[in-house]
């Protein structure tokens, strides 16, 4: 979702000087790493993320066996996401509002599709019914589905109170009751030594006070805080939580956003949900690796 | 005792009637629970979500309103949703007590139902006009969206708010497979969660199908529970050797925990893990071989819930359990207050005496 007018602005944070957005305290992950400019990513290094990069597009690490719900599942990067945990092969759960675009996604990538509105209250619960029921449990969620606020983008003095709820609602509000929601699940699947991990889908707009991206830039970051805080809470229950930025991708809310553009500077979607599935992969390796630590600790007699 | 009549899963004031194995009998707020148990314990807790069971519709060959609520299936796999056992009623719905509602239409095996999105048939009768078998039309995915959209919180009169999903779904709920709330667990938030662990309990999970409660039909009730599939995770069966080879106590949060895990462990009391289907009723001549406390809402006598705690202690103890939560006020039904009964069998491996007397070494 980047400018180019604050690509300049924003020089110093590309460069690794701001706290990486996914700064999570003790947990490794950092910025995904921006396909167009790698000059932005976090502590990881270029060599390691073409490494990681490489192992994603061979096909591997292999998903098999997990199960996987994706909000916002019918376009963008939600969409690659679907298909990215697919080809790794994952049972994937997604949802969208549109029925007739889930219907088509259901159908074209062999997921299970739920029509639903995360910013609604109503629907979470049928939503999280749909994603335990199909998939018979829950071990990654990954909260995607994002409201940019006020189109075209506005000065927070020109933003309406009702445009700025909508983006709450959506980015900050849905994906705190979807994951209330899915807790036990995910807890169950933590466990049973199958591992959890949620991922909160967060932006550089969460960090930096980007002029005219108030209503987005907010409540992500209030998105990034909760993902922080979950995470510290839920650590001994054995989940972890993380805050990925995409970077900014060829996306429709992008289009939205910025109409004017050069698509051929923006990354493309399938690359950050290969680096996205990298990351889970990463987490999942770590939860077990922490789960045979306290195996060999406790001999038998600790914590199962 | 009087009905909880308000959907709150954790009233501050919630109260807990403990019952040592010698039949010792102490009131404490429930909130404390997590210090009547001992490093070495372990909770076994249901974490089945409550599915919204009760669908209304129309029985088209009468063209006539029924309310069907679902009461059993044959397993827990995600896909195997289309055949249900379900019993009926006809026009109203919870706020009329169930032994008051009128009787659905004269129904057949192949008659068809309109339940909202969802079409079914009657696959057959079970030997009552309102117990059925039936079985939707349509996809796995299509019909988890129809009981989603369409479906309500089975409930009863005591109750007359409707209730909403959120309202029976415990903090710890995981697969929608239960078609009324595994109630006794509405007791464990996050915050218990996390004192029994840094008490040195371990808290384990098994996930049950737990059946309707009352049909308002005294020929049904005498048939509940219904059969009940259930899944026991590997990680809990070995929380449960660890915990019986260093002589802790394994406390089951609610009757349906004890039907899994007595099942499961059948006549030779090792439990094994993975998928089950209990069939056996729990009551005065059980033998326990797993579980030593129960932790469960208050019952009256003559439920089948009150049977199984009939397992637990002797009908002496029982019944002046009975009078304690009469004269002390205590709520009932699923948002009522708790009773902690340890196991009179139970063997103490350790130094220890029963909950209560634990409770004041605490």
């Amino acid at each position: 979702m980047k400018q180019s007018t604050y690509n300049a602005e924003t020089g110093g944070m590309a460069g690794g000087s701001e706290p990486a957005i996914t700064d999570l305290p003790e947990r490794e992950e950092g910025v995904l790493p921006d396909g167009n400019d790698s000059s932005v990513e976090g502590a990881g290094g270029a060599s390691d993320a073409a490494v990681k990069e490489e192992a994603g597009r061979s096909g591997t690490p292999h998903f098999s066996g997990i199960r996987v719900g994706i909000t916002g599942g019918t376009s963008g990067l939600g969409l690659d996401l679907v298909r990215e945990m697919g080809r790794r092969g994952a049972a994937v759960a997604f949802v969208a509002r549109t029925a007739d675009n889930v219907a088509r996604v259901a159908d074209t990538e062999g997921a299970h599709g739920i029509v639903g509105d995360v910013s609604l209250k109503e629907d979470i619960h049928p939503i999280a019914m749909q994603i335990t029921g199909e998939l018979g449990g829950l071990d990654v969620l990954i909260n995607n589905a994002s409201d940019l606020g006020p189109v075209p983008l506005a000065l927070l003095g020109d933003t309406e109170c009702e445009d700025l709820e909508r983006a709450l609602a959506t980015n900050v509000l849905g994906p705190f009751r979807l994951t209330k929601a899915l807790l036990g699940a995910l807890a169950g699947s933590a466990r049973e030594g199958r591992g959890a991990v949620v991922v909160n889908i967060s932006s550089d707009a969460a960090i930096n006070p980007y002029p005219q991206w108030g209503a987005y830039g907010a409540s992500k970051a209030a998105l990034h805080h909760l993902t922080r805080i979950w995470n510290e809470e839920l650590t001994e229950e054995g989940i972890e939580f993380l805050s990925l930025d995409p970077g900014d991708m060829d996306t429709p809310l992008h289009a939205l956003a910025v109409p004017d553009a050069d698509v051929a500077t923006l990354k493309q979607p399938s690359q950050a949900a290969c680096e996205v599935a990298d990351a889970i992969a990463a987490a999942l390796d770590r939860l077990a690796a922490h789960r045979s630590h306290v195996r060999s600790e406790s001999a038998g007699a600790g914590p199962v | 005792m009087i009905a909880a009549s308000r959907a709150i899963q954790r009233p501050g004031d919630a109260k807990l009637l403990v019952i040592d194995r010698d039949g010792r009998m102490s009131h404490r707020l429930r909130s404390d629970f997590s210090w009547l148990l001992r490093k070495g314990d372990l909770v076994v807790a249901n974490d089945a979500a409550t599915m919204p069971a009760s669908l209304k519709g129309t029985h088209q060959p009468s063209g006539k309103p029924i309310e069907v609520r679902l009461a059993g299936r044959r397993s827990l796999a995600a896909d195997d949703v289309q055949e249900f056992s379900a019993i009926v009623f006809g026009a109203g719905d919870f706020h009329t007590p169930t032994e008051g509602r009128p009787a659905p239409p004269d129904l057949s095996a192949g008659d068809r139902l309109a339940l909202g999105p969802l079409l079914a048939t009657i696959e057959r009768m079970l030997g009552h006009p309102r117990l059925m078998d039936l079985r939707f039309d349509g996809a796995p995915d299509s019909i988890w969206a129809g009981m989603a959209r369409h479906g309500r919180p089975i409930q009863y009169a005591y109750v007359s708010e409707p209730l909403e999903v959120w309202d029976v779904w415990s903090p710890i709920a995981g697969p929608p497979v239960a078609f009324e709330p595994p109630s006794a667990g509405f007791a464990l938030d996050w915050q218990t969660v996390a004192q029994l662990r840094s008490r040195g309990v371990r808290f384990a999970t098994i996930t049950h199908a737990a059946g309707i409660s009352s049909t308002g039909d005294a020929d049904l009730d005498r048939r509940l529970p219904f059969d009940e599939p259930f899944r026991i995770p590997e990680s809990t069966v070995k929380a449960i050797d660890v915990t019986q080879k260093i002589g802790g106590r394994i406390i089951a949060i609610g009757t349906t925990v004890v039907r899994a895990l007595e099942h499961a462990a059948g006549d030779t009391g090792s439990v094994r893990s993975g998928h089950g289907l209990a069939t056996r009723r729990i009551g005065p001549a059980t033998h326990l071989r797993v579980v030593d406390a129960i932790f469960s809402g208050t019952h009256e006598p003559g439920t089948s819930h009150y049977d199984l705690l009939r397992a637990f202690a002797s009908d002496s103890i029982l019944q002046r359990a009975s009078q304690e939560l009469e004269d002390r006020n205590y709520r009932t039904h699923e948002f009522g207050d708790s009773v902690l009964i340890e196991n009179s069998h139970f063997k103490s491996h350790s130094v220890d005496g029963g909950v209560g007397q634990v409770y004041r070494c605490a």
